[in-house]
């Protein structure tokens, strides 16, 4: 039992918290809308190696860990940062586990995304970083494959500015087929769940930060306004809150970390003991997309008409926190979905 | 980071788990819910005899905090009678904390073979959360004290055989400045002790003292020393001792019935894609709130004091635990009505049960309000309200 970051680990944090806070933030992701992508902090991102940090190094990858990767979704999340990260590492690391990762993509010069939801009538619709990525790896059918082509540039307009796009598979490459295709997908699907459960969480942080900053310096009937205890009470339910979804997503990569093949993991929900990384990288992206949403909805009633206006940050976590998770599924679904693997299915 | 319990810990576990197979009976859990007593003397002595309460006391021996946290979890989701020890324990780690060496013979020893316990009589009829305005008065009288006063919600102290008593022993100065703190022996002549019965099962009391004398080898902590005694009180309390998973059990319960219970539309309740999509945010929650309690045992075990991350904990637990109960009662329909021993009832009566116990969670050991105002103003850093 250890709830503390390793030395190395710590290190890495400092490194991108740095690294974020001079090219990502508020201004920078607002200026990146609506694509959703900021092409010079990606070229300097790969400077950093971050791309392929999560590939063995064998490849040339950074030989990372799922947990280790979570540290740096954290910051990413935390800034907003408008870098297809998440996406790009657990494709790729997909692609390396079956040995059919590109040199241009364990550098970072060619992105790689995963399609989400199965393809339907040979397109992946509502591809994340679907809009820049070169690679799209897809489930199509009981084929995995990878299409390889120009990326359309342009964004589908959405809520998150996230750069969305619809990617057709024609031509695309088969990887994998039957069982061991779904099975590479769910992994590759779960990790995502995972790095984007560490991002909410990061969004959320930050959320909480905005609501109590404005808080003592928003001046009302003399006194500021944190200084009401209806004010109080909204933001003192947001540390627990996003601390237990920090947690849960810290077990989900520990899970991932230590047990690469997803089996063996305990799942026992009459002594709530669960180890089993799937159930845990689904339960923590419920958990993280309840936190950001509730922090941000919070901050943002906290800021008051401000919170409303675009020149206040708040509106871009605001609408990051629901488009981040909801891109995926209704949780409502996800939950149905985790209830087949605590119970069995229906 | 890293998940796992340690080996040490891991086998400590194990064997609680072997204990509560072989000695939680269902007679004693049916005993507890009949009676409202949350503790069976008979079950905590074979703890003791087990050698599994020595790692119970907070900061005792070489044990690990993980330790205590395991032992309060384990009992606490399998619906064995605790209260009554959680305190005890609680007290023994205070009396380990600033008791003396008579206090430490006399009580902390006695305590650790399970065959005693103590009580908390911080609350009053009038003083609840403001705590520090109690007034309850000791008075210095040679080497002893005389002590007069009412308190309200001692809960065990039928059971007990000292109480946590927190007195005014100054009543001019500010009031967290005039506390000090006594274990008082519950045989001292002017005790009385009278039943409070509530719409759960368990029950609690009301105590009256009349000038009850009691030598000033019972202070625990120094004379108007009372307030920093209830912190470190505090900080045990929340969080690592029980109390922050109780939807585990109702979950293994809604689980139980919903396996075999029809459906109003037809096969089973287990079935029904609402309730299981609200069978898996509860089993979230829950290990959410588990990972919140671990995060405050891991805190103590590394040496901090946990007393913030405790209220997080507590916050969140009940909560959800709350919802939860909300959920299930609505889902059970009428069966959910019936009570324990009644044909039909949903879950054998635990839905019931729950029903009626969740309102005190987010009430005692600090009220949701007082751990968000606490949360804010330690944590978040906001203004003082009060
Ligand atoms: C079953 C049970 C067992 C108990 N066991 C024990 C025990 O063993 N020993 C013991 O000493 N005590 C015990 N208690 C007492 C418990 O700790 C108190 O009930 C609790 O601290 C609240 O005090 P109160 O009931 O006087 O409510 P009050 O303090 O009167 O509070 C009433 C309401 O006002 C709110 N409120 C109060 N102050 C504020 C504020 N500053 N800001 C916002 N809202 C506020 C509260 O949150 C609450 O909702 C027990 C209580 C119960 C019900």
């Amino acid at each position: 039992m250890d709830l503390a970051l390793t030395a190395d680990q710590e290190t890495l944090r400092g490194v991108f918290a740095d690294f974020f806070a001079s090219e990502a933030g508020p201004d920078r992701a607002r200026a990146a809308e609506p694509s959703g992508v900021d092409g010079p902090a990606w070229e300097r991102l790969l400077e950093t190696g971050a791309p392929g940090m999560g590939l063995p190094e064998s490849l040339g990858g950074g030989g990372a860990s799922l947990a280790d990767l979570a540290v740096v979704a954290e910051e990413l999340g935390a800034t907003i940062a408008p870098l297809p990260l998440i996406e790009h590492a657990v494709s790729a690391r997909l692609l390396a586990s079956i040995g059919a990762c590109p040199d241009p993509v364990v550098g970072g010069t060619e992105i790689a995304t995963l399609a989400l939801h199965p393809a339907q009538d040979g397109t992946s619709r509502l591809v994340p970083a679907g809009a820049v990525a070169r690679h799209v790896v897809a489930l199509d059918g009981d084929r995995l494959v990878l299409a390889s082509g120009d990326a359309p540039g342009t964004a589908l307009g959405n809520h998150g500015c996230l750069p969305l796009a619809h990617r057709p598979l024609d031509g695309a490459a088969v990887l994998l087929e039957g069982p061991e295709a779904h099975a590479a997908h769910a992994r590759a699907l779960d990790e995502w769940r995972t790095l984007t459960a560490t991002a909410l969480v990061g969004i959320a942080r930050t959320a909480l930060d905005l609501g109590v900053g404005y808080a003592k310096e928003r001046q009302q009937f003399g006194q500021p306004i944190g200084a009401f205890q209806a004010v109080q009470h909204l933001l003192a339910d947001l540390p627990g809150l996003v601390d237990g979804a920090r947690l849960l997503a810290a077990k989900a990569a520990w899970a991932g970390s230590t047990d690469p093949s997803g089996a063996d993991g305990i799942v026992d929900l009459d002594d709530n003991d669960i180890t089993d990384f799937a159930t845990l990288a689904g339960m923590s992206l419920v958990v993280a997309g309840e936190a950001a949403a509730t922090a941000t909805d919070r901050s943002l009633h906290v800021h008051g008409g401000y919170g409303f206006a675009e020149e206040y940050d708040i509106q871009l976590f605001y609408r990051r926190a629901r488009a981040w998770s909801l891109v995926l599924d209704d949780p409502a679904r996800e939950c149905r979905r985790i209830a087949d693997l605590l119970l069995g299915a229906a | 980071m890293d998940f796992s319990l340690s080996p040490r810990t891991a086998e400590f576990r194990t064997e609680v788990m072997a204990f509560l197979d072989s000695h939680l009976t269902d007679e004693i859990i049916d005993t507890m819910h009949r009676t409202g007593t949350f503790n069976d003397k008979p079950f905590n002595a074979a703890l003791a005899d087990a050698g599994l309460l020595a790692g119970a006391v907070p900061g005792y021996g070489d044990r690990d905090p993980i330790e205590l946290y395991v032992l309060f979890n384990e009992l606490e989701k399998a619906g064995a009678p605790y209260d009554g020890l959680a305190v005890s324990m609680l007290a023994a780690g205070v009396i380990n904390a600033v008791g003396t060496d008579f206090l430490r013979e006399q009580v902390l020893e006695r305590l650790l073979t399970g065959r005693f316990n103590c009580c908390l009589g911080y609350s009053e009829p009038d003083h609840g959360s403001d705590v520090a305005a109690i007034t309850t008065r000791a008075v210095r009288d040679g080497d002893e004290w005389v002590i007069n006063g009412q308190k309200m919600w001692t809960t065990m102290a039928h059971e007990a055989d000292w109480v946590i008593l927190l007195t005014r022993t100054e009543p001019d100065v500010p009031k967290h400045k005039g506390l000090t703190m006594f274990l008082v022996p519950m045989d001292t002549p002017g005790i009385e002790v009278q039943p409070v019965p509530t719409m759960a099962s368990e029950r609690t009391n009301a105590t009256f003292y009349d000038e009850v004398r009691i030598g000033d080898e019972w202070r625990l902590g120094d004379v108007n020393g009372g307030w920093s005694v209830m912190g470190v009180a505090l900080a045990f309390e929340r969080g690592v001792m029980g109390g922050t998973n109780p939807a585990v059990p109702l979950l293994r319960h809604v689980r139980g019935w919903a396996a075999d219970a029809p459906s109003p539309d037809g096969g089973r309740m287990i079935d029904d894609p609402l309730l299981r999509e609200r069978i898996a945010r509860t089993a979230i929650a829950n290990q959410v709130s588990q990972l919140l309690t671990l995060r405050a045992a891991w805190i103590a075990a590394t040496g901090g004091l946990p007393g913030l991350e405790g209220s997080m904990a507590k916050l969140y637990a009940t909560d959800r635990y709350q919802q939860a109960v909300g959920w299930f009662q609505q889902m059970a329909g009428a069966d959910g009505l019936l009570g324990f021993g009644t044909d039909g009832a949903a879950a054998d009566g635990w839905i019931d049960y729950d029903a009626r116990h969740s309102p005190v969670t987010s009430i005692y050991g600090g009220t949701t309000e007082i751990n968000r105002n606490n949360v804010a103003e330690r944590h978040l850093g906001l203004p003082r309200t009060r």
